[in-house]
């Protein structure tokens, strides 16, 4: 295929300093959120002894797994040899790399003594996944990296492909440590699973996925440079396999759980009887998050807008953060089954009175503290295209396909 | 070896577990009575002891917290203020809470049981297999606690622990007692009264408000001791381990439920 | 020739400098006054050793204590607050860590904080509730804990 040219992303000073500014305040705000909840402690925010993690929580582990899956893109040029994904394959990595560090930032900044960061880095359990994704996500951001290296620098480009390749295991251990977070946990009904892994792989592709499209949009769109519809149709058309899958996925989880009688509690409380719970599962997790974004993408007509595209990659992320909304905060929520067969009557500890859930709800300070993890990301976005060559010049189809090149 | 090293010799046995015997029948009642103001911990505790509790539930009586109170006062939660702003309810879900009573009923049944619900100190603690720093352990004698030097606070053995025993501290905490130091931003959990373990006294604050409110519900003492009053109460009931599927191994066991 | 003389003015200069910011002369105390400590020649261990190490002692001291439960040491941090701590004018004793008080006056000469007192009880109480009702704590043990910059307890 022609020879991809790369330039900087050459937006118009005014709007490319006002749009950092726009983000660098969220950041900031999203700081003093930190500094906030840190100083007075975790009284002032909606998580409580019951429901532990809470909002930032949802926002992190969404972020950590959408930044797996914007590597995806990468990986498929590299490790699949699709030709028509190289040319994005540094804006993959760059991309990853920044949602990973908003995520993380997130997760550091709502731990209960942040200044222990260093001991967190220096002292080791090896039996916790925790401890073991310290290294996984440490790890991914110098191999991701050394692999925008490979890709970057003409004389290391033979390698790319096996960085390439190392970076996709590397990919789908840490995603799988993400789910095995709560795939590990067996003192919870919603937890206790093998499919948390495979499917936080799963979603990892879609939200990842829909954010790339969405920052490839605008940033193509921003800087009047050329996006055919090849390019565009095949990442839409990825996008709607990825979410098929994620609702395979959740079938299987709940049909699973369903088919035991012990975990009939937990079932009923999320599709059914779980109020808020219920309400983000079927609207957020399923019908925004995915039958509705299938829909557009499989349209014969709004599936060739590029409005409407974009509106389905904002819903896939919206129903994103409900899916972890629901799985981190309704796992929660849902009582420890302490005493099956038995209804608990009182308890001075909250444990689920008559079945009642734990409340939650979130605080000012955890959603701001989430959204600056976004913030931090996409600034870290924006200052890469910017001062590095990572966007290729066009991506029109006579760029992107030999066929059509060869015709016109 | 040889075949003369290996053979028992039957008659130093019995002449040293006599006079061990003897020895111990003459210390004995001197030993009992130091107990209470016995000396500061001076050698590494060893697994040769592993503390537990049986709680019978018949015992424990509707509406007494006897063990609650005992337990707010030993460790210094009594002093915990609701924060100026925060409201009645939120206080009650976020101050930290070492053990509680809880009330189940039977649902065929419908028989009533109270029981007190604090951490079992499992021999396979969820806790400690997830703590990323090891701050959450098990020591030597069974007893499970955070190091709260290491904790960073992540709370992640709170969404392990199968019995939701450990507290997040939310706020500053103004007021602490010597013996238990606890601080903002670290998780904690029922240690068995760890500094009554290492200062030799001879039971739980929980247990002895229990026995001095005439119920005697709860029994502590050394599992692996077959003369101990907990090992003789387990002896003599049936007792089982709460959510036993899950293979714990917990040091705290409950029987009449 | 002029070089040299700058250099060497500017040698003598650093040198007086780093002499006279030596925070201790030989004589100079930081053990506060009423304490029980001020009664004493020496820490339990020599006093230069204790200023340039007691951190140290403190950190190994702390995973003994945690981790083996050994209580014995005379190098508890109960044992230095026993008797490190000052009566205050109401004959109370006062927080070894507020201002003016004896772990406050180094550290905050030193710029160094300890978040030690966010857990750690800064005057003494009974170590277990059979001591308190021994009276030997006096009948009333509440104390207020005074974090020196972070003051103001359990307000936020």
């Amino acid at each position: 295929m022609k020879r991809i040219v790369y330039r900087e992303w050459r937006l118009q000073p005014e709007r490319y300093w006002g749009l950092l500014a726009i983000l660098g305040a969220v950041a900031a705000i999203a700081g003093l959120a930190a500094l906030y909840m840190e100083h007075h402690g975790h009284w002032v925010t909606g998580m409580t002894n019951q429901v532990v993690w809470g909002t930032p929580h949802v926002f992190a582990v969404f972020l950590i797994v959408a930044a797996s899956g914007a590597l995806n893109v990468a990986s498929i040029g590299t490790v699949f040899g699709r030709t028509a994904y190289k040319p994005l394959g540094r804006l993959s990595g760059l991309l990853s790399i920044a949602l990973l560090a908003g995520g993380l930032m997130v997760l550091v900044l709502d731990l209960g003594r942040p200044e222990r960061l260093v001991v967190a880095a220096t002292t080791y359990n090896f039996k916790s996944i925790f401890a073991w994704n310290i290294f996984l996500y440490t790890g991914f951001m110098v191999i991701v990296v050394a692999y925008l290296w490979t890709m970057a620098e003409r004389k290391v480009n033979a390698y790319s492909k096996p960085v390439g390749y190392v970076a996709f295991v590397w990919r789908l251990l840490l995603t799988m440590g993400t789910g095995a977070i709560f795939g590990f946990l067996v003192a919870r009904q919603a937890y206790d699973t093998a499919i948390l892994p495979p499917m936080f792989i799963i979603m990892s592709f879609a939200y990842g996925l829909a954010i790339f499209i969405l920052v490839l949009m605008f940033a193509y769109h921003q800087d009047k440079r050329p996006m055919g519809d090849v390019m565009l149709f095949k990442l839409k058309n990825l996008l709607g396999v990825f979410v098929a899958a994620i609702l395979l996925l959740t079938l299987m989880y709940h049909l699973t759980k369903l088919y035991g009688t012990k975990n009939h509690g937990v079932e009923a409380f999320i599709l059914m009887t779980g109020g808020i719970y219920t309400a983000m599962f079927w609207i957020g997790w399923i019908l925004v998050g995915c039958l509705a974004p299938l829909g557009i993408v499989y349209h014969p007509v709004l599936g060739k807008d590029r409005t409407w595209i974009a509106a389905a990659c904002g819903m896939v992320i919206l129903g994103g953060l409900a899916a972890v909304y629901v799985i981190i905060i309704g796992g929660q929520a849902y009582p420890l089954e302490m005493f099956p067969g038995k209804t608990i009557l009182a308890s001075g500890f909250h444990d689920g009175v008559a079945g009642a859930a734990a409340w939650y709800s979130p605080s000012i300070p955890e959603v701001l503290l989430g959204i600056g993890g976004v913030a931090v990301a996409l600034i870290i976005t924006a200052v890469g295209v910017r001062v590095l060559q990572f966007l290729p010049e066009s991506l029109s189809d006579q760029v992107v396909d030999p066929h059509v090149a060869a015709k016109g | 070896m040889t075949q003369e090293h290996d053979k028992v010799d039957g008659a130093r046995r019995s002449f040293i577990g006599a006079a061990a015997g003897l020895t111990a029948a003459t210390v004995a009642p001197g030993v009992i009575l130091h107990t209470v103001a016995a000396a500061p911990r001076a050698e590494a505790v060893t697994d040769k002891v592993r503390w537990g509790m049986l709680i019978d539930t018949a015992k424990c009586a509707d509406g007494c917290t006897a063990c609650v109170q005992a337990c707010d006062r030993e460790n210094g939660l009594d002093l915990q203020i609701k924060p100026e702003g925060a409201s009645e309810q939120m206080w009650d879900r976020q101050r930290a809470v070492w053990i509680r009573k809880v009330q189940v009923q039977d649902n065929l049944t419908g028989r009533v049981t109270n029981l007190p619900m604090l951490c079992q100190h499992c021999e396979h603690p969820p806790c400690v297999d997830v703590c990323p720093t090891g701050a959450s352990f098990k020591r030597a004698d069974g007893i499970v606690m955070v190091d709260r030097h290491t904790c960073i606070g992540c709370r992640y053995c709170m969404m392990a622990c199968p019995y939701k025993a450990r507290s997040f501290i939310h706020q500053v905490v103004a007021e602490k007692l010597t013996a238990t130091p606890r601080g903002k931003g670290c998780v904690e959990s029922c240690n068995l009264c760890v500094h009554r373990r290492d200062h030799g006294e001879a039971s739980t604050a929980c247990a002895d408000a229990c026995a001095a409110a005439g119920h005697h519900a709860i029994v502590f003492g050394d599992l692996k001791d077959a003369g101990s009053a907990v090992s003789k109460a387990m002896a003599a009931a049936v007792s089982r381990q709460i959510r036993e599927d899950l293979d714990l191994n917990t040091g705290v066991r409950y029987s009449s439920i | 020739m002029a070089n040299a003389v700058v250099r060497g003015l500017l040698a003598v200069t650093g040198l007086v400098w780093a002499l006279g910011a030596q925070p201790v002369a030989a004589d100079e105390t930081f053990v506060t006054p009423g304490s029980n400590a001020a009664g004493l020649t020496s820490c339990v261990e020599p006093t230069d050793f204790m200023r340039r190490n007691h951190m140290e002692i403190i950190k190994h001291q702390r995973n003994t204590v945690v981790h083996q439960g050994i209580r014995d040491s005379k190098h508890t941090l109960a044992g230095c607050i026993d008797c490190h701590v000052a009566p205050g004018p109401d004959h109370k004793p006062v927080s070894v860590y507020a201002e003016g008080q004896f772990c406050h006056r180094c550290h905050a000469y030193a710029a160094v904080d300890v978040n030690c007192f966010g857990c750690h009880a800064t005057v003494p109480t009974p170590a277990t509730a059979s001591k308190a009702a021994s009276g030997e704590f006096g009948p009333d043990v509440a104390q207020v804990s005074d974090q020196g910059a972070a003051a103001g307890g359990n307000r936020p």
